[in-house]
């Protein structure tokens, strides 16, 4: 058990910032997850904190313990790759066993320690198989086992599930989490799924250009985005963002962006004319993808109707729609970061 | 064709050369055949035929005047086999090859893992390293002939300079039976070395980089990640590269001829070379062809080999 | 364990490249023996005290005077060029359909057919050399040139063929498909669409089957005795050395220049050789 720290770290390839000044404390613990798209850092990030590279500038701590000489043996990590990266060449029983052997675990264990990892995962019959007789959520389970086996201090793992169906995708990541939840090893997790991070994460390091933009609960990120890029990444859809003043842009998100005789509570409520261009019916809400008129003209925005809300809207015609009050967020239109809210 | 206008009864007859040769150029199966029959054609009579000559050859006693075939039963195998140059030759053929391919394999695996990492100036290594391969094997054993010649060779000269051997202690590389054949196998590797190495070395690419990070992850050292991840995973392009080497000493002359014409007093004379003697430079045909027969087992036995890795690597 | 780690890789460094360094000089020594010889004087190389590091005497060209004027090099340099590119010709015309062939269009028995051919790279010269010096003398070829352009497609092809193989593989169907909907038929895609997007490799072809045309020694030994109609590769050892006084200086210039420019246009095109080989061959 152990927390990670990252001070100031930097990775620099050439003209490009991968990483770019970097401060993360874990608790202990917890399922800490970066994300962010592709491009952004995480996964370079994750490799440093492994020791599968080496920082530019910035210090890497594990456990209290610098850790910038020292190897990934050494750093009592375990790490789950994309691919899984399972030997091809061995059966599953000698993958699992084999950073057993690699650490000099005497012979006479190395069976107890793989049955109870391969136990975990519910993999004890497989153990004669190989890799590619494999299926892809076996092989994953495989890669758990084999990192969970060296009872490490933290976990690292890159895009475990992108690999996987969508289906496949849902109750392997439920398994994951109760997982962590059961073994409580501290974990960092990356991801460019929001809603993997959303529905793992006890914190959320969102990332873009190299740089953490917030880190909070899903919660918080998810309600009070700290800038524009967060408010974008997050939701599906993404928050309607659309310019309020010469120096301010107001975002709301489409699940608050009902009709007016929806809304309950008594909150204060800011209308807004809308005018319907299509609907799109997905089941168990509907899309209503339109312009704003009145206040914000030629704003295209999103509204997102439950399917309890039964009433009929038409592309073509106009309605009055509203946001809370409290749900409207303001950003600065030069930087992105959040201002404080102000009358529209 | 021409075309009759009245009954129009022609036309389908002049249609039917273009469409049957339209459909042969897309038919999938015939269209195959097509394309690949000429090449196969040509292998057959130009390696073919050969092969079976060479077979009857040895079975009769043709020499290179004579306008006949005459069957003559085993008599050039059994007048061959008893002669000590055979024997000699025999023997100096698997220690050439299996040494020299030894050798071969080691160096080639060393050079092409220390080739893995980049540096400065890697085209220019890679482009030196690949010369003893791309030159003219004769050309390049040449080189080696003068600097290994008895008087004025530039290996001894250094040697000297450097106080390890005396003046009048100069090695004869060439002239003294051990040496002559060590030299041998020593220029063979030389020019082989690349062609492993380059093989070995697409092998060793083709591993995915996640999986050398697991190993590190998982605490490997150098030794268990190198022969316990690298090398296994490399098997099949090693044994691919192992038996090219393989075959390529155990039928090859030039180096032999162009250094010692396979002397001193036989020391280096292999199987290629002996058959190249007795049947181009002294007419004896029938003999010549029943010694390079010899090869052919071996040949065979790297075949199948060579089939079974190509069969296992299908089925994974 | 108290080595500090920068310390640590920077002789883990220096041996690497000491390692390389070592094989560079073992690999390219001869080649660079051969370029200091041929300007060296031969009373200077002939005695046995000099340095040969050095250019005890003034460097001279009359070595390659001799070579290319007093010799017939440049002749058996045009006799090499002349049977390269025939044979070149030959080899393309017959691989390279037969290459695509075996990587599109035949199914079980095309894979054993792919192997078949592959292994006749590796029948030897030195085993079918003595059936055809008496065929190539039956003939009538005997001393000619054609017997070399008729002979060397036997083992250029078969390596050609799995090269080009290799090639056509890793090239998506779907162009040819779409070609085919568009109105060609199987073998108008092929030669429509196909043959202009494998150029680097049918290019690749072509520079290993000149490399190979011009190593080959034991049929160019074997067929042709006349001198003026030698190739370089036999040429050099047999010709240029007269009883037992080798003309160093000539002869480590002849292997030069035969030797280095191709070598240098090889290494254009070996990444494809190895991505060829490998697809080829593992599949």
């Amino acid at each position: 058990m152990a927390t990670v720290e990252t001070r100031q770290v930097r990775k620099v390839f050439g003209e490009v910032r991968a990483v770019d000044g970097v401060d993360l404390v874990t608790r202990e613990g917890e399922f800490l997850v970066l994300l962010g798209p592709s491009g952004c850092g995480k996964t370079t990030l994750l490799r440093m904190i492994a020791g599968l590279e080496q920082p530019s500038s910035g210090e890497i701590l594990i456990g209290g313990r610098i850790v910038y000489h020292l190897p990934p043996r050494a750093r009592k990590i375990a790490m789950v790759f994309q691919s899984y990266a399972l030997y091809p060449h061995m059966t599953v029983f000698k993958n699992i066993a084999f950073p057993l052997k690699a650490q000099g675990v005497p012979k006479e264990e190395i069976p107890k320690k793989v049955e109870w990892a391969t136990a975990l995962f519910g993999i004890g019959h497989l153990l004669e198989r190989k890799p590619r007789q494999l299926s892809g959520g076996e092989r994953q389970r495989v890669a758990l086992a084999r990192a969970v086996v060296r009872e490490p201090a933290v976990f690292l793992l890159d895009e475990p599930l992108s690999n996987l169906d969508a289906k496949l995708r849902t109750s392997a990541r439920d398994e994951l989490q109760q997982f962590q939840r059961r073994i409580g090893i501290t974990t960092i997790y990356v991801t460019h799924d929001q809603i993997e991070a959303m529905g793992l994460g006890d914190r959320i390091a969102v990332m873009q250009g190299g740089r953490v933009r917030q880190l909070g609960t899903p919660a918080e990120v998810y309600g009070e985005p700290a800038d524009t890029f967060v408010a974008g990444f997050l939701g599906s859809p993404p928050m309607n963002i659309v310019e309020a003043a010469a120096d301010c842009l107001v975002g709301f998100r489409p699940e608050h962006f009902l009709p007016r005789e929806v809304h309950e509570g008594s909150g204060a409520l800011v209308t807004l004319g809308f005018r319907v261009a299509r609907v799109e019916y997905l089941g168990a809400d509907r899309l209503l993808y339109g312009v704003l008129e009145d206040k914000f003209p030629d704003a295209k925005v999103i509204a997102r109707l439950p399917s309890t809300v039964a009433l009929t809207y038409e592309g073509g015609r106009r309605y009055a729609f509203a946001v809370p009050e409290k749900e409207l967020k303001f950003f600065d239109r030069t930087t992105g970061l959040r201002t404080a809210p102000r009358l529209v | 064709m021409s075309a009759r206008t009245t009954t129009g009864e022609p036309e389908p007859r002049a249609a039917a050369g273009p469409r049957a040769l339209a459909s042969l150029l897309d038919s999938p199966r015939w269209l195959g055949v097509l394309m690949i029959g000429p090449a196969v054609l040509y292998i057959v009579l130009v390696v073919g035929l050969p092969f079976v000559l060479a077979i009857l050859y040895a079975f009769s006693g043709v020499t290179m005047g004579s306008r006949t075939i005459e069957f003559v039963g085993l008599k050039n195998f059994i007048n061959v086999l008893g002669t000590a140059k055979f024997q000699t030759s025999l023997r100096n053929t698997f220690v050439f090859a299996i040494v020299a391919q030894v050798l071969v394999m080691v160096l080639g695996t060393v050079l092409a893992i220390a080739l893995l990492k980049d540096f400065r100036g890697k085209w220019l290594v890679r482009l030196l390293i690949l010369l003893p391969w791309v030159a003219p094997i004769s050309l390049g054993t040449i080189g080696w002939l003068w600097i290994l010649d008895s008087t004025y060779s530039v290996i001894n000269w250094t040697l000297e300079a450097l106080g390890l051997i005396r003046a009048d202690g100069w090695l004869m590389w060439l002239g003294v039976p051990y040496l002559a054949m060590g030299s041998v196998i020593a220029i063979h590797v030389w020019r082989i070395l690349p062609l492993a190495t380059v093989i070995l070395l697409g092998g060793l690419t083709s591993i995915p980089h996640d999986i050398h990070d697991a190993a590190q992850v998982d605490g490997a050292s150098f030794g268990r990640h190198l022969f316990q991840i690298t090398l296994p995973l490399i098997r099949p392009i090693m044994l691919v590269a192992g038996l090219f080497g393989l075959v390529f000493a155990f039928t090859d002359m030039i180096v032999i001829f162009v250094l010692t014409r396979g002397g001193p007093y036989d020391t280096t004379q292999v199987l290629a070379s002996l058959a190249f003697f007795t049947g181009i430079q002294a007419g004896d045909l029938a003999e010549g062809a029943a010694i390079a027969l010899f090869l052919f087992p071996l040949l065979l036995a790297v075949a199948v080999a060579f089939l079974r890795v190509a069969r296992r690597a299908e089925v994974t | 364990m108290a080595v500090p780690p920068a310390l640590r890789r920077a002789t883990a460094r220096g041996g690497h490249l000491g390692l390389i360094g070592l094989f560079t000089l073992f690999s390219a020594f001869p080649f660079y023996w051969m370029l200091i010889t041929t300007f060296k004087r031969t009373s200077d190389l002939l005695k046995r005290t000099n340095n040969p590091f050095i250019y005890n005497e003034p460097p001279t060209l009359e070595n390659l005077r001799v070579l290319f004027f007093d010799t017939l090099y440049v002749r058996w340099l045009g006799n090499t060029l002349f049977v390269g590119v025939l044979v070149v010709f030959v080899t393309l015309l017959l691989a390279v359909p037969a290459g695509y062939a075996l990587a599109r269009l035949t199914g079980r028995w095309g894979e054993q057919l792919g192997i078949g051919i592959f292994l006749t790279y590796l029948v030897p010269s030195t085993l079918l050399f003595i059936p055809m010096s008496r065929l190539i003398g039956d003939l009538g070829l005997q001393d000619s040139l054609w017997s070399l352009v008729l002979v060397y497609p036997s083992f250029t092809i078969p390596f050609c063929t799995w090269l080009l193989m290799g090639f056509f593989k890793a090239i998506p169907r779907d162009l040819e498909e779409a070609a085919m909907i568009d109105g060609h038929s199987r073998f108008g895609a092929f030669v429509k669409v196909v043959i202009p997007i494998s150029l680097a490799g049918i290019l690749t072809a072509i520079i290993f089957t000149l490399t190979l045309v011009m190593q080959e020694f034991v049929y160019a030994l074997t067929f042709i005795t006349a001198a003026r109609n030698y190739t370089v590769s036999v040429g050099v050892p047999t010709f240029l050395v007269h009883g037992d006084v080798y003309f160093w200086g000539s002869l480590m210039a002849g292997c030069f220049i035969a030797s280095v420019p191709v070598a240098v246009l090889y290494n254009f095109f070996v990444d494809r050789f190895i991505s060829g080989f490998t697809v080829g061959a593992i599949k």
